[in-house]
């Protein structure tokens, strides 16, 4: 199987997909004479040309809305938030527009739009440029949140949100896109409401996503080392949120611990706490352990900033604990 | 005011009778839907807020019975006229008002929200200038498609001052988006004045930066707003060229039911009614010997029986399933 970034893996899902379907059409800030702050969209301008990959200026709401606007008129737009901290100046557009239509107009449309969107920090970016915002997203009924963390994910998840006929926020991770992996070549769909096992173990169960997600895997390495066997869950699919497997997980573990780039309190891993209490209390042996974010705004620092986001130690020191190894 | 002479096209519409009569018709037909409306708020059939369009008809037809069925319209939060001048059924609108399963968005949005997917009526939108990048986009999937239609964006004096309205004058000059941007100046955002919120007073001059072709007309005269409107429209659609127009209207009511309306004189809206543009077109129509008093007044009986029978439609139709809470949530119901 071929072996790609994540950011390979995005470009050659978008590429097949707008070969695929002539509806589908690409805007943003940077996305083509310039080829994408991030590279992603890199030669879709030159192939598709400036009709499907639309340079916008740099007007988030106007972006966001376009995209709402010609997905009701019967296209599928992927609309590129150069980073997620700018799409803050667009949040009534995603959440009172994209998210409440349908519903609020009896059904009577749909809004397939696709908003790609890097977050996450760890790159001294300051407070403006490191948020992870997938749980501000993952609160709103009407949106579908997803934020893969390997790069068959990452492609197979993109060419499901660009097919699917509701609003999708596709997140991605700043400092994941030259995370390389195997990559199923042409048709490879995943769905976007499955979470999965990623790595299966026996002691605990460790929730997260996205960055956050190869963190775990890392840690689990490292944990099988010390004897202590952990079951990593992929929580790849935020909204609608897929409990099926860390439920069954935590059954045979009895123990788990969720990890998230973003802020502690009414996170990730507060919603998977609470959900796992609902449907296992009695399965559980501690109490849910979770790692976060500091709560500060992120500090430009170098020291300082490695402190604000979770690292494989975190995991590793966590999970000894909740099993009382430390 | 900047109008140019009337195209021969409009002028030979314009002088058709039945179009003059129908113009009149669908303005009266607004008027009486909106009366019956604050009196159906008053007896509590309606919740919410309720926004009227009263004073604004010659305004509203005006530009609306400017498009084809196959244009697009979106709307604000005062919409009820809108979407009747974009030929949505009076039914369905008051029964939307009533909140019950037969309104235009089965009784989920109200007052505040209709919608009419077959008659490209898009929905009214209650965040101030929301619904102009919306307009943007679904004039660029015209010319994405290649088609000849056009989207009419209809809001208020209060949205020129908002960010989202000067991104979608931006793109839509830049993109060259068959969008006609009208602005139904009413001389209030809410309670406060024009003069208090814009440094610029003449809103049609917000087009000069973004090199758009700006118009202002008397929102009062319904005639004189087609007769722009037509030439705005069909710029839209021949050259892709967009525009914004400025309509300078009145509402005779508070900006809702809930406005004790202290921050105006009274005699400026006496002033405005004795403008009125139902009152003053029927004047021409008679001058003109296009209809006698008795004809109108026909005309009048005729549309409040429609609009009684909209009512008594609303009055009788089933509320909401309330298993159906969650239905329309996503598009694949197993996600909701």
């Amino acid at each position: 199987m071929p072996i790609l970034s994540i950011r390979d893996a995005l470009n050659q899902a978008l590429r097949e997909e707008m070969q695929r379907d002539p509806n589908v059409f690409l805007l943003g800030e940077d996305i083509g004479l310039y080829d994408g702050s991030f590279k992603v969209t890199r030669g879709l301008m030159k192939e598709f040309g400036e009709k499907r990959v639309l340079d916008t200026p740099i007007a988030e709401e106007i972006i966001v809305g376009t995209a709402i606007g010609a997905a009701m008129a019967g296209l599928r737009p992927v609309a590129e938030m150069m980073t997620v901290n700018f799409i803050m100046v667009a949040m009534d557009q995603v959440v009172n527009a994209a998210a409440h239509i349908r519903y609020m107009f009896g059904g009577g449309i749909k809004v397939p739009i696709v908003i790609r969107t890097p977050g996450g920090g760890g790159h001294q970016l300051a407070a403006q440029h490191s948020h992870s915002h997938e749980n501000w997203f993952a609160h709103v009924p009407g949106l579908k949140v997803v934020a893969p963390g390997t790069p068959a994910d990452a492609k197979g998840m993109l060419k499901s949100a660009i097919r699917d006929d509701n609003p999708v926020m596709f997140v991605e991770n700043e400092g994941t896109y030259a995370v390389k992996g195997e990559v199923p070549d042409g048709e490879h769909l995943v769905p976007l409401d499955k979470n999965e096992v990623k790595r299966p173990g026996d002691d605990v169960t460790i929730c997260a996503h996205s960055r956050m997600l190869l963190v775990a895997l890392d840690a689990a390495k490292d944990l099988e080392q010390l004897g202590i066997s952990a079951e990593v869950v992929d929580m790849r699919a935020l909204r609608p949120l897929d409990m099926a497997p860390v439920i069954e997980s935590v059954r045979k573990t009895g123990h788990a611990i969720t990890v998230e780039e973003g802020w502690r309190s009414f996170g990730v891993g507060a919603e998977i706490a609470a959900r796992i209490y609902e449907e296992a209390f009695d399965d559980l042996d501690a109490p849910v352990a979770r790692i976060a974010g500091a709560e500060v705004p992120t500090p430009y620092n170098k020291r300082l900033e490695k402190l604000a986001f979770p690292a494989k130690a975190d995991v590793i020191v966590t999970a000894r604990a909740l099993l009382g190894k430390n | 005011m900047k109008l140019d002479q009337r195209p021969t096209e409009t002028a030979r519409v314009l002088s058709d009778k039945s179009t003059l009569l129908k113009l009149y018709r669908e303005m009266l037909l607004i008027r009486r839907f909106e009366e019956k409306t604050a009196e159906m708020y008053q007896m509590a059939k309606i919740g919410g807020f309720c926004h009227l369009n009263i004073g604004e008809e010659a305004t509203i037809v005006g530009t609306v019975s400017a498009l084809r069925k196959e244009d697009y319209v979106y709307s604000n939060y005062r919409e009820h006229g809108h979407a009747i001048a974009k030929g949505v059924d009076a039914k369905a609108i008051m029964a939307e008002l009533f909140g019950k399963e037969t309104g235009t968005s089965h009784g989920r949005g109200g007052s505040m929200h209709l919608f009419d997917h077959d008659r490209r009526f898009f929905g009214g939108y209650a965040i101030v200038g929301e619904a102009l990048p919306l307009a943007c986009g679904t004039g660029y999937a015209i010319r994405y498609q290649d088609k000849p239609e056009v989207v009419m964006s209809m809001f208020g004096d209060g949205a020129t001052n908002i960010g989202a309205f000067h991104e979608s004058l931006n793109v839509a000059k830049l993109w060259k988006l068959p969008v006609v941007f009208v602005i139904i100046n009413n001389q209030y955002g809410m309670g406060t004045a024009v003069s208090r919120a814009s440094a610029v007073t003449e809103l049609w001059k917000k087009a000069l930066a973004y090199d758009m072709t700006g118009e202002r007309v008397d929102g009062m005269d319904v005639l004189a707003v087609r007769q722009v409107t037509d030439r705005l429209v069909a710029q839209a659609r021949d050259q892709h060229e967009p525009s914004l127009l400025e309509c300078v209207t009145y509402r005779y009511r508070g900006h809702s039911m809930s406005d004790p309306d202290t921050y105006r004189g009274k005699q400026e809206v006496t002033e405005w009614k004795e403008r009125d543009s139902i009152l003053k077109f029927g004047e021409y129509l008679k001058r003109e010997r296009l209809a006698s008093d008795r004809d109108l007044e026909a005309m009048d009986v005729e549309v409040m029986a429609e609009v009684d029978a909209a009512v008594k439609f609303a009055d009788e139709s089933p509320e909401p399933d309330p298993k159906d809470l969650f239905r329309d949530v996503y598009a694949d119901e197993a996600a909701s």
